[in-house]
């Protein structure tokens, strides 16, 4: 008896532990980069693009990058929404159990798991057989590619738990499958879709191996979409890569900037889910 | 005048600050079945789920009141819930074989108890099998898993798995609501020979089974004890309005 | 037109965007293979996979460190992360109160969202320093701190969000009643978990931590920051290690200048792509012998 309550409270404790370390991690996370960065942080970091020997510690900020990365992010999720919930929609008309429907989540789902370095060198290789030069359009189409995988099994995970009672209702009115689909099925999901397109956005956001080949990098805000284009985590990197603990210093400063971004991005994504919930059936 | 097995005194039980059970006073006869009646969302099932503490697995409850097993009060936050449990045996709505083969589904309270012997448990296993009349039909193929027999034999699995840890009492929620009508006669049947040794309560529903089975009969209504007695007085006397136009089938 | 019709017609057109999304894993295949076939035909794949002699302008190019890297940052920081992580999610799915279940799933979910560079910098900032000045001194060994230890620490939490999130869905999939069935005997918690949803749901804990290491593999810029980037085969955990994410991410600058320095790195990640797609395939083995016996 006392050897299983032991058992019991052994078990117990080391969840506790286990969870313990998580939680710790993640605030030990946010709290180094916010300690180390708030002394450099300062309103030129995110109102001016880089001056001259800005890498040696001339003046300037990220500006550069900041609008770079939510270019490149909103130009690659509104590609990727555009292919992804098509893509979701047709999967909806088999069957779960078609062969058609499962093989080709299979396959999303392995490329979802695919790092997006990959996705940046085959876009590199095509780039190159091209012979064009890194852009802000070659970096939207890189992320959009990683991102398309995800998105689409996102969404089309949320429309397969829209309850079969609904869309009965609508095909007892005579509506068409496709019909049940755009009005019944993306109704009810919506809420779910719009979570899926902004966690997406925060991947686009953050992500910075797939742009290293594909984007360029530049001090200048991008004004045409065949410009270069520089982004958050690569400024980051670059600033961090530099011998210079000023220069070093304003790279803790710019992740306070893309951890920022990437919160708003998710609060805003739950709740604007939240608000979407109006028409959905329980 | 009979033994009683279960007291309860004055409980009530609130969820999520709303309150379910409204303060409910019955002592249920010890080796008789007690059968639970009322419109469904009445709180038997809630009763019937306190009585061995599963009430508050997934949400925090408020509890008032006592319920006295064997001179203690279940409700107490210190009771030994396993041992509890372990004398409290529960047969649920749906069955719900384990994971495990046949055989180490009706020795699985055994083993947990500290029971690791194996002639010891092969008797066990034997007697309760036979008890419920299953022993015939699997004796041959008790390493089979258990989700591949019909779903009668594995509610009467469920009882023989619960009877294997010689409990007192057996609590049944509206135990044979998911089996077609001949295993669920079948079941009925065997509670009927258990009450001998065994203190049933059982929950259900359907009037006529309640009729068929209960030597008592506790009967709520909106989570008020309404009305209880030995099931002949309350059946073709009931004191209460309600009961009676309960029993006359006005609430369905 | 009826509307069946435009039913069909609308269908025909959305074929495209799907058959585009599936193809796309078939079509990366070809290209990488396509390019690295220069470098494939230079020496027999074994010579390349088992070489440990990595010198560009010599023409010399040994994956060997680079996949040992990948194995030994993988390794240490899945044997981290999986009992953490497990542990965790059992004491979420089965012992936390619906609150505190509830306030703690954002917080892991926003975990996840954290870019890759920010563990990286944690790495730098805590990690490293860590290493350098305290364990590797109570060890008696000499580390800068950019070690095979930090990749594995960094990786390690960057995968608990995806462990716990899987593998707590895993857990709920088990039917309240069979943990019931369980307890109602006077099985503890503990005793429900580990004879009943651990033994209900093992397949599908093997196919969380399967995608785990696949998700591990293939993580870049964080890895690459704080694991030193030294094309030597490693023997300690305080040794630096090159895994090949940061081969490729490292020397793609260069790469054009070099003969058949773009093929070896097509072909790195080529063979990055097919650890992390047979990683993904056995996964989906495993769940889908799950759904069959279900």
């Amino acid at each position: 008896m006392d050897r299983r309550i032991a058992e019991e409270r052994f078990f117990k404790g080391l969840m506790y532990v286990s969870l313990f370390i998580v939680l710790g991690c993640l605030i030990s996370v946010f709290a180094i980069v916010i300690i180390k960065g708030i002394p450099s942080l300062n309103i030129s970091m995110v109102t001016e693009t880089p001056h001259g020997g800005y890498y040696l510690g001339g003046g300037g900020g990220i500006l550069n990058a900041i609008v770079g990365s939510l270019y490149l992010a909103a130009g690659a999720v509104i590609l990727a929404t555009i292919i992804s919930i098509p893509t979701a929609w047709y999967l909806q008309n088999f069957p779960r159990s078609s062969r058609f429907a499962s093989s080709t989540r299979i396959l999303l789902d392995i490329a979802a798991g695919i790092p997006s370095l990959i996705y940046g060198a085959f876009v590199f290789l095509i780039m190159v057989f091209l012979q064009t030069e890194a852009s802000l359009f070659w970096g939207i189409i890189t992320v959009a590619l990683f991102l398309v995988p995800l998105l689409t099994r996102a969404v089309d995970e949320v429309m397969q738990t829209v309850p079969k009672k609904l869309m009965d209702a609508s095909y007892a009115l005579g509506a068409t499958k496709l019909e049940t689909v755009f009005h019944v099925v993306t109704k009810q999901a919506l809420p779910g879709i719009l979570t899926a397109v902004l966690v997406a956005f925060g991947r686009g956001i953050g992500d910075a191996a797939s742009v290293l080949f594909t984007a360029g990098y530049t001090d200048a805000i991008p004004v045409s979409i065949t410009d270069p284009v520089a982004t958050l985590p690569l400024a980051i990197f670059f600033q961090l890569s530099t011998p210079f603990p000023e220069v070093q210093e304003r790279a803790y400063a710019s992740g306070i900037i893309l951890l920022v971004i990437v919160l708003i991005t998710c609060v805003g994504s739950r709740y604007l889910s939240k608000k979407f919930t109006k028409y959905c059936v329980k | 005048m009979n033994e009683t097995e279960i007291s309860i005194k004055n409980f009530s039980l609130y969820i999520e600050n709303r309150q379910i059970l409204k303060n409910i006073s019955v002592d249920i006869p010890k080796n008789q079945i007690t059968a639970i009646i009322g419109p469904s969302g009445c709180g038997k099932t809630t009763l019937l789920r306190s009585i061995n503490r599963m009430v508050d697995l997934y949400t925090p409850v408020l509890a008032e009141g006592e319920i006295i097993i064997n001179g203690k009060n279940v409700l107490d936050p210190d009771i030994n819930l396993s041992l509890l449990r372990k004398n409290v045996g529960m047969i649920a709505q749906a069955p719900n074989p384990l994971p495990l083969s046949i055989y180490d589904n009706v020795v699985y309270g055994l083993r947990i108890h500290g029971i690791h012997e194996r002639s010891a448990l092969d008797t066990r296993a034997e007697q309760c099998l036979q008890s419920v009349g299953l022993w015939s039909e699997v004796h041959d193929r008790l390493k089979d898993p258990a989700s591949q027999l019909s779903l009668g034999q594995q509610q009467r699995l469920c009882l023989a798995r619960a009877l294997a840890v010689e409990p007192e009492i057996l609590l049944c929620d509206e135990t044979t609501s998911a089996l077609d009508p001949i295993s669920a006669r079948h079941i009925e049947n065997e509670l009927i020979c258990l009450k001998n040794d065994y203190t049933i309560v059982f929950v259900t529903h359907i009037l006529r089974q309640a009729k068929r089975l209960a030597d008592y009969v506790v009967f709520l209504y909106l989570g008020e004890l309404v009305e209880h007695g030995p099931a002949h007085e309350v059946f073709t006397n009931p004191q209460d309005p309600r009961t009676k136009a309960y029993l006359e089938g006005v609430f369905g | 037109m009826t509307r069946y019709s435009r039913d069909r017609v609308i269908s025909s057109v959305l074929f495209v965007p799907a058959v585009f999304s599936s193809i796309l894993l078939f079509v990366m295949v070809i290209v990488l293979f396509w390019k690295s076939e220069a470098i494939l035909s230079t020496k027999p794949l074994v010579d390349l996979l088992l070489s440990s002699s990595w010198r560009p302008v010599a023409g010399n190019f040994g994956y060997l460190p680079f996949i040992m890297g990948t194995i030994w940052v993988t390794a240490l920081a899945m044997i981290l992360a999986i009992p953490i992580s497990l542990l965790s999610a059992i004491y979420l799915s089965e012992y936390a109160p619906p609150r505190i279940r509830d306030t703690i799933q954002p917080v892991i979910d926003l975990l996840s969202g954290i870019p890759s560079v920010i563990f990286g910098l944690f790495g730098i900032l805590l990690i490293i320093p860590l290493i350098k000045n305290s364990v590797a001194p109570l060890l008696g060994i000499n580390s800068s701190g950019y070690c095979i230890l930090a990749g594995g620490l960094v990786l390690a939490i960057m995968v608990f969000p995806i462990l716990i999130s899987l593998s707590f869905e895993v857990f709920q999939t088990v039917p309240r009643e069979m943990r019931e069935a369980a307890l109602g005997l006077g099985a503890t918690n503990w005793e429900a978990v580990k004879h009943v949803v651990l033994k209900k749901t093992y397949p599908g804990v093997i196919a969380v931590i399967i995608l785990g290491f696949s998700r591990a593999f293939g993580e870049t810029m964080a890895v690459l920051m704080v694991v030193g980037n030294v094309a030597r085969v490693p023997s300690s955990v305080f040794d630096p290690a090159y895994p090949l994410p940061a081969l490729i991410a490292n020397n793609y600058g260069e790469m054009m200048s070099i003969p058949l320095y773009d093929s070896a790195l097509m072909f790195a990640a080529l063979l990055l792509l097919a650890i992390v797609v047979i990683f993904n395939l056995m996964a989906q083995y495993v769940l889908m012998i799950l759904r069959k016996v279900e």
